[in-house]
């Protein structure tokens, strides 16, 4: 079996996996990281999206060994040390953008990597970016006001982008 | 009043877990020993199973147990229940077919479970299954609700024209008199499209069993954790009740699909004291599709008779409804007792009749979905009374007012079942009409045709009946369970409290909702008060959550409970301060001697009673009280919404340009999460009128929208931001004077969006959902009609 080695949340890691094994199985199985949720089978939902690099990625879709060496940030990763919600963690929480919380550690994610890219988005481009997550709770009203009222946030304090 | 109490739009207490990746759901959890379950589903929508030679899979690497249909009979392994009973007009019980957990010698719809596998590993348990070898004879299936009592197949052989019961409900006579009255008479056919809940957790279980206790325990994704453990302990047989814990942990969206006890879940706990291991199953979202209980598929067609001023005399429906293959848990009432007593909507209506025939057919079982039934009912009254609008030349909004029922009119009686208790339909009307700025709507209408689309607005004003519900009613309806609901609170010597409720949160807040409650009526800060639900061993028996039943319902068992705590704190401050019981005064977390600055908090009050030094004679130490409350009544939400669409003639795209909704859910707790509730019905709602449809193919059975890539769920660019409105009647039915607020947005959408986009398109005929396909037909049937004329 491969071993694969990546840094996850800031920790070096490395594990021997079957060379099929998804990264989201990597994350939640090898690794405990159970924040990070599968809700289908074809790459649709986002439940799954994590960071690779930086960037946004649907962990059900990408093979552990694919990670291999890199850097890789799940929701787990996205408070501060001290307990601190990330700035976008607490406008959710703030707008009420969650309900039953399986769909929120994607959303948070894929969130963060488009604030990164696009710091004062308008609502129709926060509707079009979330076209890779589903929510069957919130209707997306109050998650679309999360993210507009983060990347406020995010705008008022550069220091803590948004990862 | 406190800051963070009752009318507070308090944040939410479980978000940091849900939002730092803390959460415990069902797939998060692993036993020690841990096997896994992959169920071999049929590929066929009917066949006869001839035989299963499972000789390869067993002897496959890491298998432990092949397990069929016949393994569970001969451990004696019940069927599968519907828990409510309907009779038939003719007085004739419903008929039931058999529903094994896994099929005994049919199978009868794709998905249906024929054998698992249980295996080291879920991939082992996955190669093995493809080695089992089923001998299947095919069989013609029948999947059309139209078609399934005129079909020459038979679902269950013994089940003839696939009628499970042809049900009646209201005055046949005294309906046909008021259409032979009656100066006008709308008619229309409707289909409510079959839909798939698709919660964006996939349904998962982990069965346990301890050889040394001889106990279960089951942590599986369920609404009702009591309800789960009551069917597989009496029905299914699976052990008694005291040898079975049922777990439901962080459960992600319900929306009813989680209510019934399913297959999946009854074989895991099953096996796992067969192989000796725990065992786990986790739902695979195709497998969602295919086997997850379906929502809806009704064919209707419906009358509304009026006199010469839009007044209604009567309304008669005739109903078929799909419940699939097998009747699921509260299969049987969902088109019954939850439809057609709300056939008379927020309006006066003299007479009423309603026919509901309910049919097998070669599809997943359908049961309750965020609605059930009262979607279906609000769908047929509102596009009526909107088609009979247009028919007579009157304002939608109009009509409508004309046959309110009248705020002095309450209690109501309807002539199907319900005493309406309270409400204002016009205060929920105007106020919509307010929000939607409906005196320029001819503007803006007369703008979006400047620019070549075509604007139309759609009204529904819905009532639902929920807080499901008084036991002895429900009882002589044919329900086999009563709907109560328990509460437990337990202050701890150091002042704090655990609050036990027997219902279920599901991303609906209670953690929240309920510390607010306890917090407001016993003075405590919420972030002592701790909520606790979901586990048969920690909390009081309870029927769980459904309904839009768990304030009306759990928290009046709250409200109950924290009465008998005060009562009990009454007797303890009154010895405390050498006064009589009579003169102590209870408010915000104190209690006081009347007239003086004598005062004891409830805190060391409850330190008094787990450390009862000196404490008054005949009472009893510790400071805990449970109580369990049977509703009086339903409680009855009603409200309007309107829906403004623009439609682009050339290609029959919808889009959704205003959106109004305005409820009166009685009073309010916390009004963050109870418009959070609308928005997510709403959007369910505007899935099934514009997006959501399941497909079965009509020849082989096979479910053609199977994945999020075929069936259309509600994305965040096909939805627009909502306005949220409240108007206020207290419920004089329940001790907190609330109604319930989970399902409305879900039951009211449907009607306005179709109505609004009939409106725009100026053609009736359009089933939902308005894709742009039959939206651009429609055009062309209207325009070829026009010419013709």
């Amino acid at each position: 079996m491969p071993t694969v080695s990546m840094t996850v949340n800031g920790k070096a890691v490395s594990r021997e996996v079957e060379p099929r094994t998804l990264l989201v199985q990597f994350l939640r199985e090898h690794l405990g990281l159970t924040g990070t949720h599968v809700g289908c089978d074809t790459s649709q939902c986002g439940a799954c999206v994590v960071h690779v690099d930086g960037r946004s990625v649907k962990s059900c879709t990408m093979l552990a060994v694919q990670a291999d060496g890199r850097v890789v940030t799940t929701i787990e990763g996205m408070a501060a040390a001290d307990g601190t919600l990330h700035p976008i963690q607490a406008a959710f929480r703030e707008n009420h953008g969650l309900q039953c919380g399986f769909c929120t550690p994607g959303m948070v994610m894929s969130v963060a990597d488009l604030l990164k890219n696009n710091p004062s988005p308008t609502e129709r481009e926060v509707r079009e970016w979330l076209e890779g997550n589903i929510c069957r709770c919130t209707g997306y009203h109050n998650i679309v006001k999360a993210v507009l009222a983060a990347a406020e946030a995010l705008r008022g304090a550069p220091a803590h982008a948004a990862e | 009043m406190l800051s963070d109490g009752i009318g507070a739009p308090l944040r939410r207490k479980e978000d940091r877990r849900f939002l730092t990746g803390k959460g415990h759901y069902t797939d998060d959890i692993n036993r020690p020993g841990q096997t896994y379950a992959y169920f071999l589903r049929s590929p066929h929508a009917h066949a006869r199973i001839r035989g299963i030679d499972k000789t390869a899979a067993e002897a496959a690497p890491g298998v432990l147990a092949v397990l069929t249909g016949e393994d569970l009979a001969a451990d004696g392994i019940g069927g599968l229940i519907c828990g409510w009973m309907i009779h038939s007009k003719d007085g004739s019980p419903m008929k039931a077919g058999p529903h094994p957990a896994l099929a005994q010698g049919k199978v009868r719809y794709v998905g249906d479970h024929v054998a698992v596998v249980i295996a080291e590993t879920l991939n082992q348990a996955k190669d093995a299954a493809e080695l089992i070898e089923v001998d299947y004879e095919v069989l013609p299936a029948v999947v059309s609700t139209a078609e399934a009592r005129t079909s020459p197949v038979r679902v269950h052989d013994d089940i003839p024209a696939n009628t499970v019961f042809e049900w009646e409900l209201g005055n046949k006579a005294e309906t046909e008199a008021a259409f032979s009255r009656a100066h006008h008479v709308t008619r229309i056919d409707l289909v409510n499209n079959r839909l798939i809940p698709n919660a964006i957790e996939p349904r998962a279980a982990v069965g346990e069993y301890d050889s040394g206790m001889d106990t279960f325990t089951l942590y599986t994704t369920s609404q009702n954790p009591h309800v789960a453990r009551l069917v597989l302990s009496a029905f299914v047989g699976l052990a008694p009740e005291h040898k079975l814990r049922v777990i439901a942990p962080d459960v992600g969206g319900g929306f009813g699909s989680k209510i019934f006890i399913y297959a999946e879940e009854t074989v895991c706990a099953w096996a796992a004291k067969k192989v000796g291991r725990p065992v786990k199953w986790t739902a695979e979202r195709s497998e969602a599709f295919l086997a997850d209980a379906h929502g809806r598929d009704h064919v209707t067609h419906a009358e509304l008779a009026l006199d010469q001023d839009g007044r209604i005399l009567g309304m008669r429906v005739h109903t078929t409804a799909n419940l699939g293959a097998y009747l699921s848990t509260f299969s049987s009432c969902v088109p019954t007792y939850l439809y057609a007593p709300l056939l008379s909507g927020q309006y006066a209506i003299p007479a009423i009749y309603a026919e509901v025939d309910g049919v097998y057919t070669n599809t997943a079982p359908v049961d309750a979905y965020r609605g059930a039934g009262r979607p279906e009912a609000t769908y047929v009254v509102e596009r009526l009374v909107e088609t009979a609008a247009r028919e007579l030349g009157m304002d939608p909004a109009e009509l409508r007012r004309r046959n309110f029922i009248r705020p002095d009119q309450y209690p109501y009686q309807t002539p199907v079942i319900m005493t309406y208790d309270c409400g204002n339909y016009e205060a929920s009307l105007s106020e919509a009409l307010r929000l939607v700025d409906y005196e320029n709507y001819p503007r803006r209408k007369a703008e979006s045709e400047a620019r070549g689309r075509l604007r139309g607005i759609g009204f529904s004003c819905y009532i639902e009946a929920c807080g499901l519900a008084p036991s002895a009613a429900v009882g002589s309806l044919g329900a086999g369970v009563g709907l109560w609901e328990s509460a437990k609170i337990r202050f701890n010597p150091t002042g704090n409290v655990l609050v036990y409720t027997g219902s279920h949160s599901h991303g609906q807040g209670h953690e929240t909702t309920f510390a607010q409650l306890i917090a407001s009526q016993l003075g405590v800060p919420t972030e002592q008060v701790e909520v606790i639900h979901g586990d048969t061993e920690k909390t009081p028996f309870g029927m769980g959550t459904y309904g839009s039943r768990s304030l009306a319902v759990g928290g009046s068992a709250l409200y109950k409970a924290a009465e008998k705590i005060i009562a009990k704190g009454r007797k303890i401050a009154a010895h405390l301060m050498e006064a009589a019981e009579a003169d102590i005064e209870f408010k915000d977390g104190k209690f006081t001697v009347a007239g003086t600055d004598r005062s004891k908090t409830i805190q060391e009050i409850a330190f008094a009673a787990y450390v009862p030094h000196n404490f008054p004679a005949g009472v009893e130490p510790g400071l805990e009280e449970s109580a369990f409350y049977d509703p009086l009544n339903f409680t009855f939400p009603a409200g309007c919404q309107i829906c403004e669409v623009e439609v682009d003639p050339d290609t029959g795209v919808v889009e959704i340009v205003n959106f109004v909704a305005v409820d009166d859910f009685g009073k309010i707790i916390n009004p963050m999460i109870v418009e959070g509730q609308v928005h997510g019905g709403i959007a369910q709602g505007i899935g099934q009128a514009l997006l959501e449809n399941c497909v079965y193919d009509p020849e082989s059975g096979q479910l053609l929208t199977g994945s999020f890539m075929d069936y259309s769920m509600p994305r965040a660019h096909d939805l627009p931001s909502f306005k949220v409105g409240m108007t206020i009647t207290e419920n004089p039915s329940n001790p907190l004077g609330v109604k319930g607020c989970g399902e409305a947005g879900a039951i009211a959408a449907p009607a306005a969006v179709m109505n609004a986009v009939t409106d725009a398109i100026g053609v009736n005929d359009l089933q939902m959902p308005a894709s742009p396909e039959r939206v651009w037909q429609a055009l062309q049937r209207g325009r070829m009609a026009q010419a013709a004329e």
